[in-house]
């Protein structure tokens, strides 16, 4: 399997080959000029006024990315553990409702469902809670460094937190799929054993269960993961401002565009990629 | 037998799966420290049988009592009732990611509200009730089959149960091990426990049982004691299903 083919070689010369015609016509028809040297500042630049080294807009988009990323995670895994145990309950009511959310999720297209969610629910909700002042408020306040630390710029807040609303209603339905599975990857015997000694539900769930699901759900969660970071870039779309939603600006104001889109692809990439290779050390580590 | 009240009251009970008559308005009253051995060929109806008796299984029509609460939709009232019955399955149905002693503690613990440390002196006697007091520390997979299913009778008698059902408890070992865990049986009817048993060791039948209950189709075609069971059954299927299982 590791010795090189001579069929290897030939697509390797086709895609050489194709790189090299894209090549082409970006420098040649359209002209581009190349000018990498801007994208640096970008990422990381020495403020002359304050005397230190600051993050440019890619690089808060980033972090951005990273705060919505881990908190709509957290968010996800809660309310997706929610939907697959009533995924999985003896009430039919319960079980319809979640499988109705899962199915109107499966089948309208991300990015409306995106929209939906940010106009009937996650702007209702920081309206009602006044979470607008709330966040106003502590911007001004003394910890304000502390806050900025887990939400970014407190000025921007509520957009944070429909970004993070948004993107985990949206994988909770994905990750309840994964909690059900795992649920029912449990023989009956268990459950009914459980059930003969007179446990309550939650006593059943989370004693017998739940501990035995994990090595089912534990592997595609830390996928789900990944495709979060990913699916993350769509709540740019409502303005929230991530990596995507920053590379876009930074490519109207400069009109780098393959250096600025490359730069990002680059930086997706590593992070994902990053994360994957945690979570195979980590089940490896398991493992043993 | 001094009590005359019935531990279990079964009367006319039908459980319908889609349009397959699984029970069919069967009747049955278990007096306390009765025991019953149920037989029958395969598809009678016998599982669906003990399982009605803690809601494992709901039944369609009829009503089911037991140790004097009435079983129905109420889940305060069935988890009452599996309180009061162990159960032990034919794949013993031990937790696998528990130790033999948390396997132990587990219903006492949550359910009975016992102290860690009651609940694991409760379990260490069972455990050597069961003749296996030295395996506490392990987990099921590193047990064989005889006793990973004493480790499961000593589960539901933590619990300290009035009644115990068995459904087919040896039909899943290997023949030299189910001596030991019929031993373990006789020995438990010795103390006076309830016991309802769906089983085909006659011998054990023959040792334990005041009353057989032979059913067929869902029905119980006869209920008997055992001497008369076994000498001269009454129903000509029962005699059949007899000839058959005792031939081997
Ligand atoms: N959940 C179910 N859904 C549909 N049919 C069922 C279900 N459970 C049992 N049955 C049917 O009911 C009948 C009686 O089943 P039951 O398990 O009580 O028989 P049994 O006497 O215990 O047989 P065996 O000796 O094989 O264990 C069988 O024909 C079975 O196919
Ligand atoms: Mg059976």
């Amino acid at each position: 399997m590791r010795k090189i083919h001579w069929l290897d070689w030939m697509i390797l010369a086709l895609l050489l080959l194709f790189a090299g015609y894209v090549w082409t016509r970006i420098e040649g028809t359209l002209n581009y000029k190349w000018r990498w040297e801007i994208i640096p500042q970008y990422l990381l630049h020495y403020d002359q006024d304050q005397g230190r080294w600051t993050a440019g807009i890619l690089m808060e988009g980033l972090l951005n990315t990273i705060r919505i990323s881990v908190l709509a995670s957290i968010l996800a895994l809660v309310l997706g553990t929610i939907l697959g145990l009533a995924r999985c309950a003896q009430n039919l009511a319960v079980r319809m409702l979640a499988r109705t959310y899962l199915e109107l999720l499966r089948n309208i297209p991300s990015i409306v469902v995106i929209f939906i969610f940010y106009f009937f629910l996650s702007e209702q909700l920081i309206a009602a809670f006044n979470i607008d002042g709330w966040a106003r408020d502590i911007a001004r306040g003394e910890n304000a460094w502390l806050w900025q630390v887990f939400f970014g710029d407190m000025r921007r807040f509520p957009s944070l937190v429909s970004g993070i609303l948004v993107l985990a209603l949206f994988e909770s339905a994905f990750v309840g799929e994964i909690i059900r599975a795992g649920i029912q990857s449990i023989p009956r015997g268990q459950r009914e054993a459980a059930q003969s000694l007179g446990l309550p539900w939650r006593d059943e769930m989370r004693f017998v269960v739940l501990p035995q699901a994990m090595h089912k759900i534990v592997p595609p969660l830390a996928n789900q993961s990944i495709t979060l970071v990913k699916n993350s870039a769509i709540v740019s779309l409502i303005s929230v401002h991530d990596l995507t939603y920053r590379t876009l600006a930074l490519v109207s104001s400069t009109r780098a565009i393959f250096e600025a889109w490359i730069t990002t692809a680059l930086i997706y990439g590593g992070l994902c990629f990053l994360l994957s290779l945690l979570f195979r050390r980590l089940e490896k580590g398991s493992d043993r | 037998m001094t009590d005359l009240t019935p531990i279990i009251q079964m009367t006319d009970v039908s459980r319908i799966f889609g349009d397959f008559r699984a029970l069919d308005r069967v009747s049955l009253s278990v007096l306390p420290g009765e025991r019953v051995v149920v037989c029958g060929p395969s598809g009678s109806g016998k599982s669906t049988l003990i399982r009605c008796l803690n809601r494992l299984e709901s039944h369609d029509s009829g009503t089911i009592i037991v140790d004097g609460i009435e079983l129905g939709e109420d889940t305060r009232d069935i988890r009452a009732v599996r309180q009061e019955v162990g159960m032990v399955f034919q794949q013993f149905n031990l937790f696998p990611h528990l130790t033999v002693l948390e396997n132990l503690t587990l219903g006492p613990i949550r359910v009975r509200r016992m102290s860690r440390s009651a609940a694991e002196e409760l379990a260490r006697n069972y455990l050597d009730r069961v003749h296996i007091p030295e395996q506490a520390d392990k987990f099921p997979a590193q047990l064989s089959g005889g006793q990973q299913q004493r480790v499961a009778i000593a589960r539901s008698l933590c619990m300290e149960p009035r009644i115990m059902l068995f459904d087919e408890p040896t039909s899943a070992l290997d023949p030299e091990m189910i001596n030991e865990v019929l031993d373990v049986m006789v020995e438990l009817a010795g103390t006076g426990m309830t016991m309802i048993c769906v089983t085909h060791e006659m011998g054990f039948a023959r040792k334990v049982a005041h009353k057989m209950v032979f059913m067929e189709a869902g029905r119980i075609a006869e209920i008997a004691p055992p001497e008369a069971f076994f000498s001269n059954p009454s129903s000509a299927r029962a005699r059949l299903f007899l000839d058959q299982i005792l031939e081997h």
